[in-house]
């Protein structure tokens, strides 16, 4: 069997179609037994894995626009895996994958410590302050393929990871029985429960490295400068930060791409590498 | 001081403490209480999704007999995979803590709260016996039923009971559909309800709809969004907030709220006027088209037009020669996610665009469906009491006088009970409906309930109207039962999507059609034997025999070939052509009165609707309440939203707490100012204020529907209110 090149997951956005309606939020509760308490309007401790966030161009009625803009985890590759939550975890509870480019996050290994929450630019993780409690029955619709998380750990968006693992077993299984020819996975075996769900067709989820899938046709990802889209409608939050993140957005309107970087007023222009 | 310092370093060398906070953090990881989910087969069973008229299919995960997830149905002709944030969340009400565990009884009184479970022989038996006795009495017509739903075979079931029992009182609840339906008849002469070729159309131009808020199949509408995006063609939304329907059009034109069918004939008036309507069309199939031509063009030129709209007049222009350029345009109504009917006025006005441009039974545009089956059972047979109970006449007067068109009334049903109008109620059956939360004016839903003496209810749930029930008879929620769903949202074809079980029952509940038939059997002839069938299953299987196969098979059957009526065949009305200008349109935009006085109600307060707040008989699932903005809802208190220049004349500024009066009601809110609406205006989000339910949902926020009373439409004598005048002050 030959050696599999290395794969990097990454997702595409269209923030033109996205309806900001939510059902990537609850597509991602639902799959990753992401719990809920009976107040979760405090957005500090409310976990949401993927969240929808409102963009608003500033202007007045009626010239004002809204825009929604989905946030998973960005799975930084920083520079060869240093993502900024990973340099910094004393307990080697999130890694960096090389062979998928998913950052991961192993609960039993995490002590609760929050650096990794301080480090990470995009908020994409969130600590447990409480156990989790289900009303009575209803922890029969969990999913023994994501582990529940207890408090005092930090957790995050795994790109759906546990889909990959089973993608893979079942690849694996039906390549011996002689069902398959390959055990390399189609595009559409392993999508993440977000994209899945998605109603507007708006989240796209692939390789980044196959030029093959849809999400390498449209970010365009420029490897001489850290991933860096060629799409010229498509964007990275905080690009200059350098975290090289694998989430692409897509906005045909200025006012958008524009947010994706927060200068302060008065700041100079996007330094280009 | 040196051993301190040595020990210090010492220990910090050693592997003690590295250990010590790894055991700790496993021993404070390891507790009994976090569950772990059993591992097991995992298979998908298919079913259609019921918790709003959508109609999508799903396919539900399980794990042994667990249902884990659940998921859109790949190819699926409405949704095609994808699946809306409410259909995501079905599980948390399969499995939630306030589903009806049994049949019960509430022994203190409505509302106390005592309840008292009882086995279904013999709630069955007490049921059976109220109705016996009240049939014996010769008052067959005192026994009321209110459904949600209006389509499939359980709405069918209820009427043929209550026709064998001997009563005309079947209430369904109201929606846009039933508008569009009777515009359909009015106009063509039809009975069929409205489908959107969404599949072709290029130019969607919304009067206020919900397109991504809700309105139609959601699903469906988010894809027909998406496609147009990819090029297709542009979606246009008329309204006076920016929702995020406005905020995905390719255009928002901000109208002013309630003058939606003036805006409708200005468009016309340009269209009229510079020839741009489908000739052929026109002249051949327009009925009234001189007398139309005659209104549009004398009262509605785009400067009187901009006048009432707030729409500038060149807009009006370019955005009527741009919609009479597309190929394929369609032109929709009905607020929000159309769950209230609307303005006739408007729906006419807004087809009769429609038709201008040829988009009636065309390609891309609005499509006249019919029923998909017609249920093979005979006419149920009537003794005596029940013909004479028939004749009593519907408490809500629909289908009589001015509304024959109309079907049911269920406004007009609650008010004539509460003013004793008509003839008294001596028993109601509530089937999956919550009308004490989500009609308007739910005061007066309550006041009517107080004068039956015997109220069922049929809910799967604890919702407000079976906590004001004195029996509960649950019904399965939709993942445990089979039923039909016909005709859903605004499809373009004969439709029917199967409900089937795809978890064992967890508790002791029956399907309300298992029920009825067993209800209908223990009362004896003449009643009994309207109902042959062994179970519910038996009587769907038969309603469908042909498409059966297909049902069980896909999990859906539609008529593939079916293509609406060609202009030359497709109007049956007096004329044979459409009609523009049905009673109702006549004297042109007819603005709608809204309640409460101007000079003591100075805003104008409009709910609205968001794909994360489900708004009707479902009460919102903890996982869609987590996905509210903090601008929405924080901690129990609502924000409504104010223009910043409004809230600025009003001395309020971003999170004050303030008091919102109607005429109806008044309720504490807090205020986020929002420059997407328009001044003047105050928006409310639907879908809160639950007093029943759980702690994930009760108390948060306050009920729109409170502030609110429906205002009667002059043509089908349903609801109309789109707002109502309100006052916001400091608290």
């Amino acid at each position: 069997m030959k050696q599999e090149r290395p794969k990097k997951f990454g997702m595409v956005i269209d923030l033109d179609k996205c309806t900001g309606c939510g059902a990537c939020m609850v597509a991602c509760m639902s799959e990753n037994n992401v719990p809920f308490k009976p107040d979760e309007t405090d957005k500090l401790t409310s976990i949401t894995w993927m969240r929808v966030y409102e963009l608003n161009n500033g202007k007045p009625f009626p010239e004002t626009d809204v825009c929604y803009l989905p946030r998973p985890c960005q799975q930084c590759e920083g520079h060869h895996g240093h993502s900024p939550c990973v340099s910094v975890c004393p307990a080697t509870a999130t890694d960096y994958g090389m062979e998928t480019g998913i950052v991961s996050q192993i609960y039993t290994r995490c002590f609760g410590c929050r650096y990794c929450m301080a480090a990470c630019p995009y908020h994409v993780r969130y600590f447990n302050w409480w156990d989790p409690v289900w009303p009575d029955g209803m922890e029969k619709y969990l999913n023994p393929n994501v582990s529940v998380r207890m408090r005092g750990v930090v957790e995050k968006c795994s790109f759906c990871y546990h889909r990959y693992q089973s993608a893979k077993d079942r690849a694996t299984y039906e390549y011996a029985e002689g069902d398959r020819d390959s055990l390399e996975l189609g595009e559409d075996e392993y999508q993440t429960a977000c994209t899945q769900a998605c109603p507007a067709g708006a989240i796209i989820f692939g390789d980044l490295n196959n030029p093959d899938h849809r999400v390498h046709q449209i970010a365009q990802p420029d490897e001489k400068h850290g991933g860096r889209p060629k799409n010229p409608h498509a964007f990275r939050l905080l690009e200059r930060l350098g975290t090289n993140p694998k989430v692409y957005y897509l906005s045909n309107r200025d006012w958008v791409r524009r947010q994706g970087d927060n200068t302060l007023a008065g700041e100079g222009k996007l330094k280009r590498h | 001081m040196s051993f301190i310092i040595g020990g210090a370093a010492g220990t910090a060398l050693s592997p003690l403490p590295w250990k010590l906070t790894d055991d700790l953090s496993i021993w404070t990881q390891m507790w009994p209480w976090t569950p772990v989910p059993p591992d097991g087969e995992i298979s998908y069973d298919g079913s259609t999704c019921t918790l709003c008229p959508g109609g999508c299919g799903i396919q539900v995960r399980k794990v042994d007999r667990r249902a884990v997830k659940i998921e859109g149905t790949p190819g699926h002709p409405i949704n095609d995979g994808g699946i809306c944030i409410l259909g995501l969340s079905g599980l948390q009400l399969l499995y939630g803590p306030t589903r009806v565990k049994g049949p019960m009884k509430q022994t203190g009184g409505r509302g106390s709260g005592r309840w008292v479970p009882v086995s279904w022989e013999e709630a069955l038996e007490e049921v059976a016996g109220r109705l016996a006795e009240i049939r014996d009495q010769g008052r067959p017509e005192s026994l009321a039923v209110f459904s949600g739903n209006r389509r499939g075979t359980i709405p069918a079931m209820l009427t043929r009971f209550l026709t064998a029992y001997g009563s005309p009182n079947i209430v369904t609840g109201a929606s846009l559909a039933d508008s569009y339906e009777l515009a359909l008849h009015r106009m063509q002469g039809v009975q069929a309800s409205a489908g959107l070729d969404l599949d072709q159309t290029d130019f969607l131009l919304s009067f206020g709809s919900g397109v991504l808020d809700g309105w139609g199949s959601p699903v469906r509408m988010f894809r027909t969004n998406s496609a147009l995006k990819d090029g297709r063609g542009r979606l246009v939304q008329l309204e006076p907030r920016l929702s995020n329907t406005a905020a995905k059009a390719d255009q928002w034109i901000s109208i002013n709220p309630g003058t939606e069918a003036a805006l409708a004939l200005g468009l016309a008036h340009v269209i009229v006027l510079e020839k741009r309507y489908r000739a052929q069309f026109v002249n051949e199939f327009g009925g009234g088209f001189d007398a139309f031509k005659q209104m549009v063009m004398s009262g509605y030129a785009p400067e009187t037009v901009a006048q009432i709209t707030g729409v500038d007049a060149k807009t009006i222009v370019t955005l009527a020669r741009d919609f009479s350029k597309a190929s394929m345009p369609a032109a929709v109504c009905g607020r929000g996610a159309g769950d209230t009917p609307g303005s006739m006025n408007e729906v006419f006005a807004v087809h009769a665009l429609n038709a201008l441009v040829g988009a009636v039974n065309s390609a891309g545009g609005v499509w006249a469906v019919p029923e998909p089956v017609e249920y093979p059972w005979p006419e149920p047979e009537m003794d005596e009491t029940a013909a004479r109970g028939m004749q009593a006449g519907r408490l809500d007067g629909a289908g009589q006088g001015r509304y024959t068109a109309t079907s049911s009334r269920p406004e007009q049903f609650f008010e004539a009970i509460r003013d004793g109008e008509g003839y008294p109620l001596e028993a109601l059956f509530v089937v999956e409906a919550n009308p004490c939360y989500s009609q308007r004016d739910p005061e007066t839903v309550n006041a009517a309930l107080a004068k039956i003496p015997y109220v069922v209810s049929f809910s799967s749930f604890l919702d407000e109207t079976a906590r004001n029930a004195d029996l509960i008879l649950p019904n399965h929620v939709y993942l445990e039962r089979y039923e039909d769903v016909v005709n859903p949202g605004v499809f373009n074809r004969p439709f029917v999507g199967l409900v089937q079980p795809v978890v064992d029952p967890q508790f002791n509940t029956r399907n309300v059609g298992d029920v009825i038939i067993e209800l209908a059997q223990g009362l004896g002839e003449p009643v009994g034997g309207a109902f042959p069938w062994d179970s519910y299953e038996d009587c769907l299987e038969q309603a469908y025999e042909e498409q059966w196969d297909a049902l069980t098979g896909d999990g859906f059957w539609m008529d593939e070939d079916f293509t609406p009526a060609g202009w030359p065949e497709a109007f049956e009305t007096a004329s044979g052509k459409f009609e523009f200008l049905p009673e109702g349109l006549e004297g042109g935009y007819a603005p709608l009165e809204i309640e409460g006085a101007s000079g003591e109600y100075p805003l104008v307060l409009v709910p609205y609707d968001s794909m994360r707040v489900s708004t009707g008989y479902i009460g919102n699932p903890p996982f869609m309440t987590k996905t509210v903005s903090d601008t929405v809802l924080k901690g129990d208190a609502l924000l409504v939203e104010v223009n910043p220049k409004t809230a600025a004349q009003l001395g309020l500024s971003e999170g004050s707490r303030a008091v919102l009066t109607t005429a109806k009601d008044s309720v504490d809110v807090r205020v986020h100012l929002y420059e997407g609406l328009m001044p003047g205006l105050v928006a409310m989000a639907k879908g809160f204020g639950h007093t029943a339910y759980d702690k994930y949902l009760a108390g948060k926020g306050s009920n729109v529907n409170r502030l609110i009373g429906p205002v009667q439409d002059p043509v089908s004598g349903l609801d109309a209110a789109w707002g109502v005048r309100a006052k916001l002050t400091r608290a």
